[in-house]
């Protein structure tokens, strides 16, 4: 069972906005890893996490979630079969509290059922909420954004949580703090997908990784094969 | 008499409590979805004679008749929406506000085929009473008008802040993308909304249909005294609508009693107009 994939991606085309943004894209997230997703700005990393999501549907190829066939489902379906997505920019609700963001999290009728537990437990990992709770999202500073936009997705009782951006414009102790809680997530048995820019820290923290560029896998690998590449190190290390 | 200054003013503050009921909806779809529904008005006067009907045919007094109309035009709101909007958005930004403005012509002329073109009012016992507050006495249907509005807005306050789908309901308001990431399926939470939009619109027209007499053209009267409160208070604050719509009432009875019922809407678009020339986001907008 182990062996199988939690999410399995074959050969999928997306066309976005007129023009195909991935291209014959295969890829796959195994249960309990950091998988991180590298590639340039334009790479097509947040599409890829919005056709996981049910935003966009592939035009050809699958997407299988634990055995099911979840291409053709609609984002509230998908959420509900529990991948969550944290999106880049956070994207919090800002005129909502802490708890009003936190509760929309637990939005699908499988995520209500673990309301409370699963409360306590982004409040374990971010005891800074529970103190926060009654302020608006728009309010707080990026960082705290970022824990409440992790909370939130943890609020939906997910088998496989994707963050997009994970510390994207974030002060470098912050960004420490987020790698730590990533860690924390998949010791609670949660997958984790996430795309990075920080490549250096990626390829120290995650289990595997695949590199990206215009629509295509390019490399992929464990973060320690990856690290030793010899392209990898030209391109991203600068040796 | 035109010195008395308190009688104006309180019964603008009352009817305003009714005027921010009437922008309730409109603020409300336009919030959730982006559209400017021309409809609104004339919306509301079908709720104005679905009251009417309720009681000439009926017999039923209109406050209990809203046990009928309200959940009939919540229907009609989630079918609009369902099979008119949610379509119309496909096609592109225009054809939403084409087919609003296809709907009110066409509410318009299905209530002068119905109901004539004659003016019509809802006459109950208590709509001719009157009552008395700081030695002035004044109509009770003011009164009754002022505190269907506050409750009918807190109900729905609290509803949004308080309920999953109210929530879910601010939240597509407010990040669309992020709320389909929720989980939330946001075309249902849109005909909800246009449904919810339409409950209002059904008590603000019954209301209404007490206080003042109504034509089947009166829905531009109405959707005019909807978008004032909205452009005074701003759009997207139900605090901003309601004092929006108080605003508004006192605009108007002030001026009334100063310069003559026939200014009364003069002055309320002329001010409207320096607002938003100067405070397009509105009084208490962002």
């Amino acid at each position: 069972m182990q062996s199988e994939p939690i999410l399995k991606i074959q050969n999928i085309d997306v066309f976005h906005g007129g023009f195909q943004a991935i291209w014959d894209l295969s890829m796959e997230v195994r249960h309990g890893e950091a998988c991180a997703l590298i590639g340039a700005n334009t790479a097509g990393k947040s599409t890829l996490l919005d056709t996981i999501n049910g935003v966009n549907h592939p035009s050809k190829g699958s997407i299988t979630f634990m055995g099911e066939d979840i291409s053709r489902l609609e984002p509230f379906e998908i959420v509900d079969l529990g991948i969550t997505q944290v999106p880049e920019g956070r994207r919090l609700f800002p005129e909502m509290t802490v708890m009003d963001n936190l509760i929309m999290g637990s939005y699908t009728p499988n995520a209500r059922k673990h309301k409370d537990k699963n409360l306590q437990r982004v409040f374990d990992l971010f005891p800074k909420l529970k103190d926060r709770q009654k302020q608006l999202a728009k309010t707080m500073s990026g960082g705290e954004q970022q824990m409440v936009a992790i909370g939130r997705g943890l609020m939906a009782n997910p088998k496989l949580i994707m963050i997009d951006e994970m510390s994207l414009g974030l002060a470098p102790i912050i960004v420490d703090e987020i790698f730590k809680t990533l860690h924390k997530i998949k010791a609670q048995g949660v997958t984790v997908l996430f795309v990075e820019q920080n490549v250096v820290k990626t390829l120290k923290e995650a289990d595997r990784a695949y590199i990206i560029e215009t629509g295509k896998i390019t490399l992929s690998g464990t973060a320690l094969e990856l690290r030793d590449n010899e392209d990898v190190r030209k391109a991203y290390f600068g040796v | 008499m035109s010195g008395d200054i308190l009688t104006p003013i309180l019964m603008g503050v009352m009817l305003g409590g009714l005027y921010a009921l009437t922008a309730l909806g409109l603020s409300m779809v336009f919030g959730v979805m982006r559209l400017i529904n021309l409809a609104h008005g004339d919306l509301v006067v079908l709720g104005a004679y679905g009251s009417y009907a309720v009681l000439t045919m009926l017999g039923i007094d209109p406050i209990l008749g809203l046990v009928i109309t309200v959940p009939l035009m919540f229907c009609i709101g989630i079918l609009i929406q369902k099979y008119l909007m949610s379509k119309a958005v496909t096609i592109g930004a225009e054809a939403p506000l084409i087919i609003a403005f296809g709907l009110s012509l066409i509410i318009q002329n299905a209530n002068q085929i119905m109901f004539s073109p004659q003016s019509r009012g809802i006459n109950t016992a208590y709509s001719q009473m009157s009552f008395h507050i700081f030695g002035r006495q004044l109509p009770l249907i003011y009164l009754l008008d002022f505190i269907v509005g506050v409750v009918v807005m807190l109900i729905m306050q609290e509803f949004l802040k308080r309920t999953y789908m109210g929530r879910a309901i601010s939240a597509a308001a407010q990040d669309t993308r992020a709320s389909k990431l929720m989980g939330i399926n946001t075309k249902r939470i849109y005909y909800y909304a246009f449904g919810i939009a339409m409950i209002s619109a059904a008590i603000a027209g019954t209301f209404l249909g007490m206080t003042f007499p109504f034509t089947p053209t009166s829905g531009t009267t109405f959707l005019t005294i909807a978008f004032g409160a909205v452009i005074i208070g701003g759009l997207g604050s139900m605090m901003g609508t309601f004092l929006g719509g108080i605003i508004l009432g006192v605009v108007q009875t002030l001026s009334a009693h100063f310069l003559g019922a026939n200014a009364q809407m003069l002055v309320l678009y002329v001010i409207i107009l320096i607002l938003l020339a100067f405070r397009p986001q509105g009084l208490f907008g962002r």
